[in-house]
């Protein structure tokens, strides 16, 4: 028993990590209707911007957010100027084709830098015991990191006037701008702060697992799944779909096969969709808030 | 293939043995300047060859050709084939299955060429060699092993490095040779679903099972898993004596990560691929206490005391630059398809394709490569008896350790040391 306990206890600790991830992603949808298949390469790009500090300058992981969080936001700024605010028409196709351009970028650019070797991020190799099991801190801390970020753009969403802007344009983008809120200030800023999320994502993705500029594939297709399940535009369904999608698999995993983890979490995910096609906490739960 | 601390001393020696050879060949003898006559006179042999200079499979398709084009260079810097220049032409199949059928055409009908190269994959050799069939040309290839490639049943396919589901034989016999007092009675085994580990993981099993080593733990998991900590507290959990796991670098970090937090610790610990990664294996466990003991099933290093191996080395470093641990195995594969034709035509006195594949699918011809000698099996549709070799990590050094001939008195560490 102990042992199905700390495997749901598994999910959960990377369920946060995901969530932190994934939200970045949800929240461009919401605010301009952006696929962003991108999101992976971010973190990814983060990830290895925290090895560079950490193996270079020998800087604390979280301290070197201070530098890499900034750094990808201005990076953020960059892309959405750059790439997406050209975009006019068929907005939702077209961004997937463009940030997928910019993936690649970002994955090539890893690779030519750092070639296609894994690497892991320096983590201190302590131990907590949970369930009867042996847990690295570091899950627990990144975890703990996660919840922070995670409360934080609550408050910036809920607690502040970008916050007001922000959810309104969600709400609806032409209202929006018929209000006086600069809808292209808004977007430049969230899909900044999504890159800035998914920098501190990548630290936390990169403490608890080796990874490689080609890990961003398998990550962009598992985030996706995250803010299906969730709701595109939602960040609580970020949070709910990362943290049952983590626990599912895992459960599974060690009750049933490995195999099998991802085809009963597809196959609870099909029949939600059947039922609400919008996800769990989707457009009009967004609107709601 | 970075691979560290095999004994330096042969393979000095063979570089200078190669080295002084090179410099007699090019200084010495009438018979190369026979040869260099008879080049220039007559018209070059072509070698067709497809690979993915462009797609997936980029990295490897560009280390395909390395091993080609060193080959080339060398064998032309000595004579060429029975005295005629060898000239490979190469063209992109940018990772693409329909491409590669297009490429092996145009190959043969536009550019006339004498002889085909297989190119880079599983995926990639099959379609292939049904064009090389189609019109009776022989293809020998070196980095397509997976079952689906020998299922195909085409005479005309070789491959000359050891077949994917053959890699755990060699650490399945060596298991099974213990005495049965002290041969462990459970193991455990986790692969991911591909055609590259699952058959070696199965067939490993299946040697173990007859030799009465029960399985405790069976677990294969897609390709995109990312989370691999449920997989291994699995295998905690079962408390198996052996573990085995059809692995990469990342999979096999997190199984040792796992294992060492939860003071699991198992009599032997396996992977087919990742402790063969040498520093960047180092770099994600955490240093070399942490990987005592841990044995990885390996086919090729530049390390090998093999046939031209130290030539390898040296060609490769002075061509490409860097180190030869930098060396990828795939050029070392494509290497020996060239040592296999070169040997075979110059037994033949023939670039005859038919004449050829007589010669090289007689199990009685035995090739030397840089993977070790080989010879291709009968029945076996292009599999090669090309070796699998056990390396071990003892005292921060990766060393072979089995089978004896390759060990050079190097001994398994068994059972493995418990985690510091």
């Amino acid at each position: 028993m102990s042992f199905i306990l700390y495997a749901i206890m598994i999910g959960i600790l990377d369920g946060g990590i995901y969530a932190l991830m994934a939200c970045g992603l949800t929240l461009v949808f919401g605010v301009m209707e952006v696929i962003n298949v991108a999101q992976g390469s971010l973190v990814i790009l983060g990830a290895y911007m925290s090895y560079v500090l950490a193996s270079t300058l020998h800087l604390n992981l979280y301290l070197g957010l201070l530098i890499t969080m900034p750094a990808t936001f201005l990076l953020g700024m960059a892309i959405e100027w750059a790439f997406l605010r050209r975009l006019r028409v068929d907005r939702i196709a077209l961004s997937i084709l463009v940030t997928y351009g910019v993936s690649l970028a970002i994955e090539g650019g890893l690779g030519m830098i750092f070639g296609d070797t894994y690497v892991a991020l320096p983590a201190p190799s302590g131990t907590f015991t949970l369930f009867g099991y042996a847990t690295p801190d570091i899950k627990l801390y990144v975890f703990l990191m996660a919840c922070a970020f995670l409360a934080g753009l609550y408050v910036l969403l809920y607690r502040t006037t970008f916050g007001a802007a922000l959810r309104a344009t969600v709400q609806n983008r032409t209202a929006a701008q018929l209000i006086g809120i600069n809808v292209e200030r808004i977007s430049t800023l969230t899909f900044a702060l999504g890159a800035a999320l998914a920098a501190a994502g990548g630290m936390a993705f990169g403490a608890t697992r080796s990874f490689h500029p080609g890990s961003a594939e398998d990550l962009i297709s598992r985030l996706l799944v995250i803010i299906v399940l969730g709701g595109f535009g939602s960040l609580g369904g970020a949070l709910v779909g990362a943290l049952l999608f983590l626990v599912v698999e895992d459960m599974v995993s060690v009750l049933i096969s490995p195999i099998w983890g991802p085809v009963v979490f597809f196959a609870g995910l099909i029949l939600i969709l059947l039922v609400r096609p919008q996800g769990l906490f989707g457009q009009l739960e967004a609107r709601r808030q | 293939m970075a691979m560290r601390g095999i004994p330096g001393t042969v393979r000095g020696w063979g570089a200078w043995a190669a080295t002084a050879a090179v410099a007699s060949l090019l200084l010495g003898g009438g018979a190369v300047g026979a040869a260099r006559v008879r080049h220039a006179s007559q018209p070059p042999i072509i070698i067709g060859l497809s690979s993915s200079l462009t797609g997936d499979f980029s990295a490897d398709g560009k280390a395909n050709v390395q091993g080609y084009r060193l080959w080339a260079a060398y064998v032309n810097a000595h004579g060429g084939l029975l005295g005629r220049k060898v000239v490979l032409k190469i063209l992109n199949d940018n990772s693409d299955p329909s491409q590669v059928i297009t490429d092996y055409q145009s190959l043969i009908n536009q550019y006339h060429a004498n002889l085909l190269f297989g190119p880079f994959s599983t995926l990639l050799n099959p379609p292939a060699a049904s064009v090389a069939r189609r019109y009776g040309y022989m293809l020998i290839e070196g980095n397509g092993g997976g079952p689906s490639v020998f299922a195909q049943h085409n005479a005309y396919l070789f491959d000359v490095s050891s077949p994917t589901q053959n890699q755990l034989v060699a650490f399945a016999q060596w298991l099974t040779s213990l005495p049965k007092s002290e041969r462990p009675k459970t193991a455990a085994y986790a692969t991911y679903q591909d055609p590259f580990t699952q058959p070696q993981i199965d067939l490993c099993r299946k040697m173990l099972q007859a030799a009465g080593i029960k399985t405790v733990s069976y677990q294969v998991f897609p390709d995109e898993t990312t989370d691999f900590t449920p997989i291994a507290l699995k295998i905690v959990h079962s408390k198996a004596q052996v573990v085995v796991v059809g692995s990469l670098i990342n999979l096999a970090a997190a199984m040792v990560n796992t294992f060492r937090q939860q003071h699991y610790n198992p009599e032997v610990l396996s992977f087919t691929a990742g402790p063969d990664q040498g520093s960047q294996w180092l770099q994600v466990v955490g240093g070399a206490k942490m990987t005592e003991g841990i044995m990885v099933e390996i086919s090729w290093t530049p390390f090998l005391d093999t046939y031209q191996n130290a030539l390898l080395d040296h060609l490769y470093t002075s061509t490409y630059g860097g180190s030869p641990e930098s060396m990828s195995s795939d050029v070392a594969e494509t290497f020996s398809v060239g040592q296999v034709l070169q040997q075979a035509v110059e037994a033949t006195h023939s670039i005859n394709n038919a004449t050829l594949r007589a010669y090289i699918e007689n199990p009685h011809h035995v090739f030397q490569t840089v993977q070790g000698p080989v010879h291709y099996i009968a029945g076996g549709w292009g599999q090669s008896s090309a070796p699998a070799y056990i390396g071990q990590w003892q005292n921060g050094k990766l060393v072979f350790v089995y089978p004896p001939f390759i060990s050079k008195g190097a001994k398994p560490e068994f059972p493995k040391p418990n985690w510091p």
